[in-house]
């Protein structure tokens, strides 16, 4: 097993480097039993949890539907997110034909499907609609920003009234896309206008409520990853408590902002009450791509056996394992402004919690590394509590 | 080594101690080749902290653009961008001659890989080194055969033999025909602003004009001994160049042949990042620690080492050694002091 941000295992390959988790009861611990097993109570009541999304737990992966008019960019979104393709490579991508099925090995395994712009699956009798829906995460709409988009919002809006007659659980997402190089005015008119004319048309057809939200993405700056850290967010049940514990630890450590990240795709999947800034994002997201980086350089080749028998041998006289702190990877660097200090700590293969500290706060490190652990702890037991039976 | 029998000579002029302190060490670097080849691009990333794509803005050079690189406290690099354009290159060759070749200490001459017109290419590399091998035979020359990101990366290699071979070939042909009787080494790289190819390049070529390099170099391997290290890295603070390293016998197995330039890239494009986020000049300091411990694998921490300079040094796991490695260092920055300062008369690189 390896790991982006500690490399390959060099000195015990059978991966027991991992450190199990705590089985005393912490008070974090008895809390997530507590609402787990209420959950359990009210799923055998059979009344339903309103804040889960439905047939998450029950049945596999969450499903994002990627859709919307051809060209608009959905597979770009998808390779630049997922496959980490530089954006300026998206030039050479085809045009899709038929439904790319991507499944993600994630901290929650989910599907992301990529629809041909140009078929419109209503019309075509062809496409198992309740195969298609039944089990869906969210609709993920793609309208192109810098092209006339009256079309797209018509095509969205048949889809919806569609949808919402037999999936009113169905999250509906609308990228506005490509609003790179269009001015923040303009941009806020764009939005305004497409909200206006979704909103009044869902009205006229009795949907007072209907599920949409709407995000301005483009995949040359942060902005899509931040609309996809949105949209997988509702997808994670009892996110509230992941806040809270993150919550609870800036409080603690007097941190600025703390971020769960997954590690693969960039996007986060909590954060803490404080309102989340694209600035704070993207310099945790960056940290970790140097981690990835510098880790791939000098952690991913194996150190010979002689030379571990000498780091174990005297001075030190201790195994490897025993020498370290912590079997995760940890990472810590100050700037100069300020000195403020961002951490980065490893969750598991795929999660990495990434904070900004307050100024001058370096020397209470290992007070904070503390609090931290037993942060990750929680995590850890939370993704063990909520994961699908 | 060059520094050690060019510092024979300046030992004799000891007596002279005060106007050496005075006036630093400047060397004149060229930097020279067609228009439009990415010369002020490659010098903007390296020194002005541009990014690759930044680097579209930038427009054609009119004549000759000056700018002084202070480079480790010691060195200061006279960094001549000179314009491509052919009316330009007709001045440097006649008019402006003796005032452009004379006291070269470096030629950087950049080949564009896309040029359609080799020969002429060719033929103006020629002019351009009978120009300097007769005002200064001693200065050192690169050839940077550029924009190599354009060529399939499976014939990446093949391209540049063969574009090596063509500017050998030009080079060895001038000589016989001028009956030049000096040497003349040129040192090929292929490079790119897209990825870290530049790096290698121009950290290969401020390593040839640091001086005290040899002193450098042995006190780095003593401090990498005593902490147990791995490899280090010491790096320049604006350029993020590596100016020396050291590896221990095991770190030499580290299949990553490329891992300076590598990390030199990450480093500068991170600076980047910071520099956003804080709002602070892209040229400013950006952080003054970064430490990373990955479980049992490795550990690493880069730190501000001496004003111009930080460290990076990579250590096998365990946190004792770790903490003892990062106050090792700061106790090692004394014996380091020498890399901000002015040239001693003992240790002067001429």
């Amino acid at each position: 097993m390896s790991s982006r941000l500690r490399g390959l295992d060099a000195f015990d390959p059978d991966g027991s480097g991992e450190q199990p988790c705590e089985t005393s009861s912490s008070l974090a611990q008895q809390a997530l039993t507590r609402v787990y097993e209420q959950d359990q109570r009210l799923r055998k009541n059979g009344s339903r949890v309103s804040d889960q999304p439905p047939d998450l737990s029950s049945k596999g992966k969450p499903r994002l539907l990627l859709m919307g008019q051809r060209r608009s960019g959905k597979s770009s979104i998808s390779s630049v997110v997922f496959h980490k393709l530089p954006p300026s490579e998206t030039l050479f991508l085809e045009s899709t034909a038929r439904i790319q099925k991507d499944t993600l090995p994630s901290f929650m395994d989910f599907q992301v499907w990529d629809f041909p712009g140009q078929i419109d699956i209503f019309d075509n009798p062809t496409f198992d609609i309740d195969a298609m829906f039944g089990e869906i995460g969210a609709l993920i709409w793609v309208i192109d920003a810098q092209d006339d988009y009256l079309e797209a919002v018509a095509r969205l809006n048949v889809t919806i009234l569609n949808l919402q007659r037999t999936y009113p659980n169905i999250k509906i997402e609308v990228f506005i896309h490509k609003v790179d190089g269009l001015s923040d005015d303009y941009k806020l008119d764009i939005q305004r206008d497409i909200t206006i004319r979704i909103q009044d048309e869902l009205c006229d057809h009795g949907f007072e409520n209907a599920p949409v939200t709407f995000h301005l993405t483009s995949i040359y700056n942060h902005s899509i990853f931040e609309a996809f850290s949105k949209v997988i967010q509702k997808l994670i049940p009892r996110l509230g408590i992941l806040e809270a514990m993150l919550t609870n630890l800036c409080r603690t450590c007097r941190f600025e902002k703390a971020y769960l990240f997954d590690v693969l795709s960039k996007i986060y999947i909590a954060t803490d009450s404080e309102p989340a800034d694209m600035a704070s994002y993207e310099i945790c997201s960056d940290y970790i791509d140097v981690i990835i980086d510098v880790t791939e350089v000098y952690g991913s080749w194996p150190r010979t056996q002689k030379y571990r028998e000498a780091l174990e041998g005297p001075p030190w006289n201790q195994k490897i394992e025993d020498q370290v702190a912590s079997g995760c990877a940890e990472s810590c660097m100050v700037l100069s402004d300020g000195n403020k200090p961002i951490i980065l700590r490893e969750v598991n293969k795929y999660l990495a919690l990434v904070a900004i500290m307050k100024e001058d706060s370096y020397d209470k490190m290992p007070l904070v590394n503390m609090n931290v652990e037993v942060v990750v702890q929680g995590v850890k037991e939370f993704f063990e509590i909520t994961k699908p039976k | 080594m060059t520094d050690l029998e060019a510092s024979v000579p300046s030992l004799g002029m000891s007596t002279d101690v005060r106007s050496e302190l005075k006036k630093p060490k400047k060397k004149k670097v060229l930097l020279m080749g067609k228009s439009g080849s990415g010369k002020s691009s490659m010098r903007s990333i390296i020194f002005s902290n541009y990014i690759a794509r930044d680097t579209r803005r930038l427009g054609a050079t009119i004549d000759v653009d000056l700018s002084h690189v202070k480079f480790l406290g010691n060195l200061t690099l006279n960094l001549w961008d000179c314009g491509g354009q052919e009316a330009f290159m007709e001045n440097y060759l006649s008019q402006q001659r003796v005032h452009v070749f004379s006291n070269v200490g470096v030629l950087i001459y950049v080949f564009d890989i896309e040029s359609r017109d080799v020969d002429r290419d060719m033929a103006t590399y020629v002019s351009i080194i009978s120009a300097l091998t007769q005002y200064s035979p001693t200065a050192k020359v690169y050839v940077l055969i550029h924009k190599m990101d354009l060529i399939t990366p499976h014939a990446r290699e093949a391209v540049f033999v063969d574009r090596v071979r063509l500017v050998r070939q030009k080079t060895s042909e001038f000589i016989q025909g001028a009956g030049y009787t000096g040497e003349l080494d040129l040192i090929p790289f292929a490079t790119s602003i897209w990825d870290q190819s530049l790096y290698k390049a121009w950290a290969s070529i401020i390593h040839d004009l640091v001086p005290n390099l040899s002193v450098i170099e042995s006190q780095l391997g003593s401090l990498g001994v005593l902490i147990e290290a791995e490899e280090l890295l010491l790096f320049e603070r604006t350029s993020f160049l590596v100016v020396s390293n050291w590896t221990s016998e095991e770190g030499q197995n580290n299949p990553t042949g490329d891992r300076q330039e590598r990390i030199s890239n990450i480093l500068k494009h991170f600076k980047q990042s910071i520099s956003r986020f804080t709002g602070t000049p892209r040229n400013a300091e950006q952080f003054t620690l970064m430490e990373h411990k990955a479980g049992s694998r490795f550990s690493m921490f880069a730190c501000k080492f001496t004003t111009n300079t930080y460290l990076m040094v990579i250590l096998p796991p365990g946190e004792a050694r770790f903490n003892s490695a990062k106050l090792n260092c700061q106790i090692a920055r004394e014996s380091f002091k020498f890399l901000d300062g002015p040239v001693t008369p003992g240790q002067s690189y001429n």
